[in-house]
């Protein structure tokens, strides 16, 4: 009895796996869908919009030392790069020098239209998410947006949404994108607006 | 599928399948100019330095799609030995190779340099100038920056104010 006990065990391990393998490599999406209640508390559109904002795609470009950072270790700009007078570089050695408006896959140089640190005032570098929040909406330091044209630019500029496109690094390997869905941060970001950008106190 | 190039002042016709081929490669093995040189293919080095439009380029990071009706201009294009650019005759007057394989890069990128700041400083320089060379040539090609930008301006006919 206990011998076929262990027999139907196994063969329940089984199909288990081979559902397992069957289902790897199935690349349909990179994001899993993950619903309220696999949650304690449920994640808020602030959380989501933050954990893209706060990601090294995004944070690598706002930097509060005027150098731009590079790879997921955040690691300043090789060869001295710097802001320089106009975002863009130095005078003769510029962004575009190397970058162009679009990825490149046989350098590995990332690229896209208007590529460019973003302005001094908008570091985002070393700020938790509600003093980013705080600087997004301040039109001292956003760019003198409101905060409906905060919102499309979130949620519609190239080189924001380059996020989920950053191509291959020198070696072929993919850069790793923010943690949640280009689809789902959006969502999360209008709804936020929406429901009047309020920043939680923590 | 075919493009349309302006090289060194003249019009080229490339037939080429991947229009994201590196212009590099475009420049060095159907155009035949050889002194643009590779590098390290990842737009590093410096050594494929080349202009755009006036604009220094690494054009092993450029895809030859973007060149399309554009103004290149190689090593080739600078000068020549009858009327040599003020780089090229400066680094010949400091005798600035060694092995010479970076110089070209170094050279279109003092050439820019110079478009834009007549006469850099040593901190202009030290910004602008971060091509890599193996055989530490960074002494004499400071020398020859600063003597391109003294030719540059013996050579350059003055305006009337």
């Amino acid at each position: 009895m206990r011998k076929k006990q262990t027999w139907y065990a196994l063969l329940f391990a089984s199909v288990i796996g081979l559902f397992a393998v069957a289902n790897y490599g199935n690349d349909a999406s990179e994001y899993i869908t993950v619903t309220p209640t696999d949650f304690a508390n449920e994640e808020t559109p602030f959380d989501t919009m933050m954990r893209v904002l706060t990601h090294e795609r995004c944070v690598n470009c706002h930097p509060n030392d005027h150098i731009p950072k590079q790879g997921d270790d955040s690691h300043p700009h090789y060869f001295g790069m710097a802001r320089g007078t106009s975002n863009m570089g130095f005078e003769a050695t510029r962004c575009t020098s190397c970058h162009q408006s679009e990825n490149n896959a046989y350098s590995g140089v990332p690229g896209a239209p208007e590529w460019s640190l973003a302005p001094a005032q908008m570091y985002w570098e070393g700020l938790n998410r509600i003093e980013i929040a705080k600087s997004m909406l301040d039109p001292e330091r956003n760019g003198g947006r409101t905060p409906e044209e905060t919102m499309h630019h979130l949620t519609e500029h190239e080189l924001v949404l380059w996020a989920w496109d950053p191509g291959v690094d020198a070696s072929g390997i993919p850069r790793e994108k923010p943690p949640v869905s280009k689809e789902d941060y959006i969502k999360a970001v209008k709804q936020w607006f929406a429901d009047g950008h309020i920043i939680p106190s923590e | 599928m075919t493009l349309s190039l302006n090289v060194n002042g003249a019009a080229q016709t490339v037939a080429i399948t991947d229009e994201n081929t590196p212009l590099l490669w475009v420049i060095r093995d159907l155009l035949e100019l050889k002194g643009t040189k590779f590098g390290c293919g990842k737009a590093a080095c410096g050594a494929c330095t080349l202009h755009i439009d006036g604009e220094a380029v690494r054009s092993c990071s450029y895809p030859v799609k973007l060149a399309a009706g554009k103004n290149i201009t190689t090593i080739e294009g600078l000068g020549n030995e009858e009327n040599p650019h003020p780089v090229q005759q400066a680094w010949i007057d400091e005798i600035v190779p060694q092995c010479g394989y970076c110089q070209p890069g170094f050279m279109m990128a003092t050439a820019a340099l110079l478009n834009k700041i007549p006469d850099p400083t040593d901190a202009d320089i030290d910004r602008n100038i971060i091509n890599v060379c193996r055989c530490g040539t960074y002494y004499r090609m400071r020398k020859a920056i600063h003597r391109a930008a003294a030719i540059q301006k013996e050579t350059t006919p003055k305006t009337e104010e």
